[in-house]
């Protein structure tokens, strides 16, 4: 079967980074055009969902191996609400990203691109977990 | 106007596909169907200004949904098994829920109306002070990220809650995976009675896939 499909593979490979590239840009630049986390962590994913569809199961497992996928999924959250406590430590609300820097702007940037990465990361584990273990399941 | 002409016309095109998808038995013409929904939906967003929504449903109901809904159908088959008799009490269930729903559609205020209560109450604030307050100038991201941070940390744990619960119900745990080697024992237990050797195994797998 492998044979087949040259072409698949080859325009998959082509295109993987300019998808992470265009992943990181919708999430990085969410504050200044449509976009933000969800979208970027998605698309994001969608690379790895690519990659299992062609490579097959096997070999997207050892690129993105289970326990990286759930470290992910934690970290995420636990980015978002721990920028919230360190808003607390230093004098402010839960999620209250003004006092993050000297400059209250520059605070809520600061915040509101953390939290946003944070969304993206889980929202990545979370639908490459999803579809790595649907995909699995033929195995038994 | 235009823009009018171009609602009604995709709305008319999201009949027609529900419709399509309840007429169909050929369950992956329905997935691709969805997708082909989720997309109008998009571009129904987009003319409707809620580029940040429409982002959003292309990449998650055309995208991820239809690669897992086809994820499932390869493990269920693509045909729709039809019921063996009719039931009138679906049929019911589904008029009065339209008909409430219908119903419920005549409180809302008219489609554009610059008095409807949503435009009354924060989204002046947002406009007017999100710049000085916040920064950004996608209001979307500041009211997602900012004024709503709360709301969205509860989202963020949802998507999280899904993820650990997939993967709690289906994932790989320990015993599947001694049952996975009991079966490759089983495998070459057999082979081993019929005489092939590992590199013939092998090809039988391949062959198999």
């Amino acid at each position: 079967m492998m044979h087949r499909k040259h072409i698949l593979r080859t325009v998959s490979k082509i295109l993987a980074p300019f998808i992470m590239l265009f992943a990181l840009y919708v999430q990085f630049h969410g504050d200044y055009g449509p976009g933000g986390g969800f979208q970027a962590g998605v698309i994001f994913a969608s690379v790895f969902i690519l990659y299992a569809l062609i490579y097959g199961m096997d070999n997207a497992r050892r690129v993105l191996p289970p326990n990286v996928r759930r470290v992910l999924l934690g970290v995420g959250v636990l980015i978002y609400a721990g920028t919230g406590v360190v808003g607390m430590l230093m004098g402010g609300n839960f999620l209250n990203y003004s006092v993050l820097m000297q400059d209250p702007l520059n605070g809520q940037h600061l915040g509101i691109n953390v939290i946003e990465f944070g969304v993206g990361m889980t929202v990545f584990a979370s639908m490459v977990s999803i579809f790595f273990v649907f995909a699995g399941q033929d195995r038994q | 106007m235009i823009f009018d002409l171009v609602d009604i016309t995709l709305l008319v095109f999201l009949a027609i596909t529900a419709l399509a998808v309840i007429r169909l038995d050929n369950l992956f013409a329905v997935v691709m169907l969805l997708g082909i929904f989720s997309l109008i939906s998009a571009v129904l967003y987009v003319n409707l200004d809620a580029v940040d929504v429409a982002f959003t449903e292309a990449a998650v109901g055309a995208g991820i949904s239809t690669v897992l809904m086809l994820g499932t159908l390869a493990l269920t088959g693509s045909m729709e098994q039809k019921p063996h008799r009719w039931s009138p009490i679906p049929l019911a269930v589904v008029v009065l829920t339209g008909a409430a729903l219908i119903y419920g559609t005549f409180d809302m205020p008219n489609y554009g109306d610059p008095n409807a209560p949503i435009h009354k109450h924060v989204a002046d604030r947002y406009i007017e002070k999100s710049g000085e307050e916040v920064g950004p100038p996608n209001i979307v991201t500041s009211v997602l990220a900012s004024y709503r941070g709360f709301d969205t940390l509860g989202e963020v744990v949802v998507v999280f809650t899904a993820g650990v619960g997939v993967l709690t119900l289906l994932g790989h745990g320990h015993l599947s995976r001694r049952k996975r080697h009991r079966e490759e024992e089983e495998i070459e237990r057999e082979a081993t009675q019929l005489g092939l050797d590992e590199s013939d195994i092998e090809r039988l797998e391949e062959e198999d896939i």
